[in-house]
């Protein structure tokens, strides 16, 4: 792991809670709104060795897909931006993740500040088995964002995250049952809300809509659809029709390789490479 | 398998015929196989009325003063003043003057050392049943799950043997007492023995935690204790609740270490050094030397179906936990 040149930007390293409503992501528009760079990344798990010299610039306030077939460690480059990775045992990593400008293996930066700013949805929805509420406000009690907030700043807090999910209207009165009675799609949507709180810069995304039905895929899609320019969103899919319609940019994977970043209608319509032309044509993967 | 084969021998020639008569005998025991099998299974709750009804009976005549028939025809027996025995605290059967039948300084031994057994046992039982699960590799936890059953295997003898040994001089030297014989001692020993119990099934409960809940946890920057407490403690609660359960029921159930432990005095103790006798210890320690057929032997019977009201009203209680309220615990 080399050590990034680049000075730690102050609004990642400052701690302040960030949960006034409007406030947009506080972001410094430099490095031509790069959110995440990544830089001669290679990981191993025990032997097998899963990313080869990834080199990618994702850029801010975009939809980005990660397309592969199975097993080409798209997953596991999304997984390296949080570092959730690490909780594997025999897991080795080697090279620089910058994210807004900051390294985040440095030894600075702890796991629970990173995971703050860079919000993770999941392929199964993953509720926790508590209340509605509490799952919404679960981030926020973990990083005492609201211990000033009094009961009613607390349900304000809530009901704007459930909003714009476009789940309140469904849940409000019931906020106090159990998340994991809800359906998959309302549990996957308020597993977004939950993030919302916490003003995360970065939403990273493994494959949200594989366990919906297609009712479920296209709401989630209109929901990930709207948090655009708020957020920058890097989704994980499988799913070539979906890459084609909810992404702006897509990045082709092989074998643990970037074969091809380009602009999503640029890789659908005129693929670079022979190889991710025989992969969006359906040859293989 | 030889009956098989002479029966082939006798009625057929050849495999395909074979086939067919062993197929044949096959369909006429498969009534017989499923019926003992219902028998296995329903054996179960029969043993446990035909126990309850044995305790039962066998304590009724303290209740009613009508004794059972022995030998000599019947016999009359004294009647139990039934307020005596659930209030009072004296317990003095074998007394030629005045015999007294209270057990509450039982139930109240019984039930403080058991208490302070669970108080020892819980953190130290989910404390290893978290570290079990969620810290040790593969081959701690797999050999500290060997090991743990293999104390669970200890017989509770030896327990009280340990205590006798090693605990009584210990707690003399450290407090003074003249006797280490006491709820210290009984309570230490109870927890040692229940801890097995409840690492076992509160390892299973933390285990059966999807690990999608754990990502969950640690993808919104909960460090691993946070993950624990307020992702999978919520998650496990009704399995960890039984695991508690189970060990309660296990302290109070248990007989010869606590009899052995306690130092077997009635008291009503008022601190920790003070020695008590319970339910369990006075039914093995005077039912051999009791009078058969006499006020005091239906009276121990009845100490056994209080403690079968115990065991009964905690089992349920956990079954209830596991099973039922899972929907609404969290309204």
């Amino acid at each position: 792991m080399s050590t990034s040149t680049i000075a730690p930007n102050p609004s990642t390293s400052n701690p302040e809670p960030i949960l006034q409503s409007g406030d947009p992501p506080s972001m410094p528009e430099t490095n031509d709104k790069l959110s995440i760079r990544v830089r001669d990344l290679n990981l191993w798990y025990g032997d097998f060795q899963a990313l080869k010299d990834v080199n990618i610039d994702i850029r801010k306030g975009i939809i980005t897909g990660l397309i592969g077939p199975s097993g080409c460690g798209k997953t596991t480059l999304l997984r390296c931006f949080n570092r959730i990775n690490e909780r594997y045992e025999g897991v080795k990593t080697t090279g620089d993740i910058e994210i807004l400008d900051k390294n985040i293996y440095d030894s600075d930066v702890t796991s629970r500040q990173l995971r703050r700013r860079i919000g993770m949805v999941f392929q199964r929805p993953n509720p926790l088995p508590i209340s509605i509420y509490d799952n919404v406000l679960f981030g926020a009690n973990l990083h005492k964002t609201h211990k000033q907030l009094t009961r009613r700043e607390r349900n304000d807090v809530v009901q704007q995250a459930l909003e714009q999910v476009a789940l309140w209207d469904t849940v409000k009165d019931k906020l106090k049952t159990r998340a994991t009675t809800l359906t998959l799609e309302q549990q996957q949507k308020l597993c977004i809300a939950r993030l919302i709180p916490l003003k995360p810069d970065v939403i990273l995304m493994d494959e949200p809509c594989s366990a919906l039905d297609a009712e479920g895929i296209e709401q989630v899609e209109g929901l990930i659809e709207s948090l655009r320019d708020d957020y920058t969103v890097v989704i994980v899919t499988h799913n070539m029709a979906q890459a084609r319609r909810a992404t702006d940019e897509c990045i082709f994977m092989l074998m643990g390789k970037i074969i091809e970043h380009s602009s999503t209608a640029d890789m659908f319509l005129n693929p670079r490479e022979e190889q991710t032309e025989m992969y969006i044509q359906g040859r293989y993967g | 398998m030889l009956l098989l084969l002479l029966l082939d021998r006798n009625t057929t020639k050849g495999n395909l015929s074979f086939r067919r008569s062993f197929q044949q005998l096959q369909d006429r025991l498969e009534p017989v196989v499923v019926g003992v099998i219902y028998i296995c299974g329903w054996s179960a709750i029969l043993f446990v009325i035909a126990i309850f009804v044995f305790v039962f009976k066998e304590s009724l005549p303290a209740i009613t003063g009508i004794g059972t028939e022995i030998a000599a025809g019947e016999i009359e027996v004294e009647q139990l003043d039934l307020v005596e025995f659930t209030t009072s605290p004296r317990w003095i059967p074998e007394s030629s003057k005045k015999p007294a039948f209270g057990i509450l300084a039982l139930i109240v031994g019984t039930l403080s050392v058991t208490f302070f057994s669970i108080l020892l046992a819980v953190p130290l039982g989910l404390g290893a049943a978290v570290y079990v699960s969620e810290f040790a590799g593969n081959k701690t936890r797999e050999i500290l799950k060997i090991l743990i059953e293999l104390l669970a295997a200890i017989p509770s003898v030896v327990w009280g043997f340990i205590g006798i040994v090693i605990m009584n001089p210990l707690i003399t030297n450290l407090s003074g007492e003249a006797v280490g014989l006491n709820i210290l001692n009984a309570g230490i020993v109870l927890a040692l023995m229940s801890v097995p119990i409840i690492v076992s099934v509160s390892e299973d409960a933390l285990r059966a935690v999807p690990d999608s809940f754990r990502e969950a946890g640690l993808a919104m920057g909960a460090n691993r204790w946070e993950m624990i407490y307020k992702v999978l403690f919520p998650a496990a609660k009704n399995g960890l609740l039984a695991a508690v359960l189970l060990g309660i029921g296990r302290g109070i159930g248990e007989t010869m270490a606590v009899l052995m432990c306690t130092g077997h005095s009635v008291n009503m103790p008022t601190s920790l050094f003070d020695p008590v006798r319970t339910l369990t210890a006075t039914i093995a320690a005077e039912l051999g030397e009791a009078v058969r057929g006499d006020l005091h032997y239906h009276t121990l019977f009845l100490i056994g179906v209080v403690l079968f009201a115990f065991a009964f009203i905690i089992n349920l209680t956990a079954d209830l936990v596991v099973k039922g309220v899972r929907d609404q615990s969290n309204v």
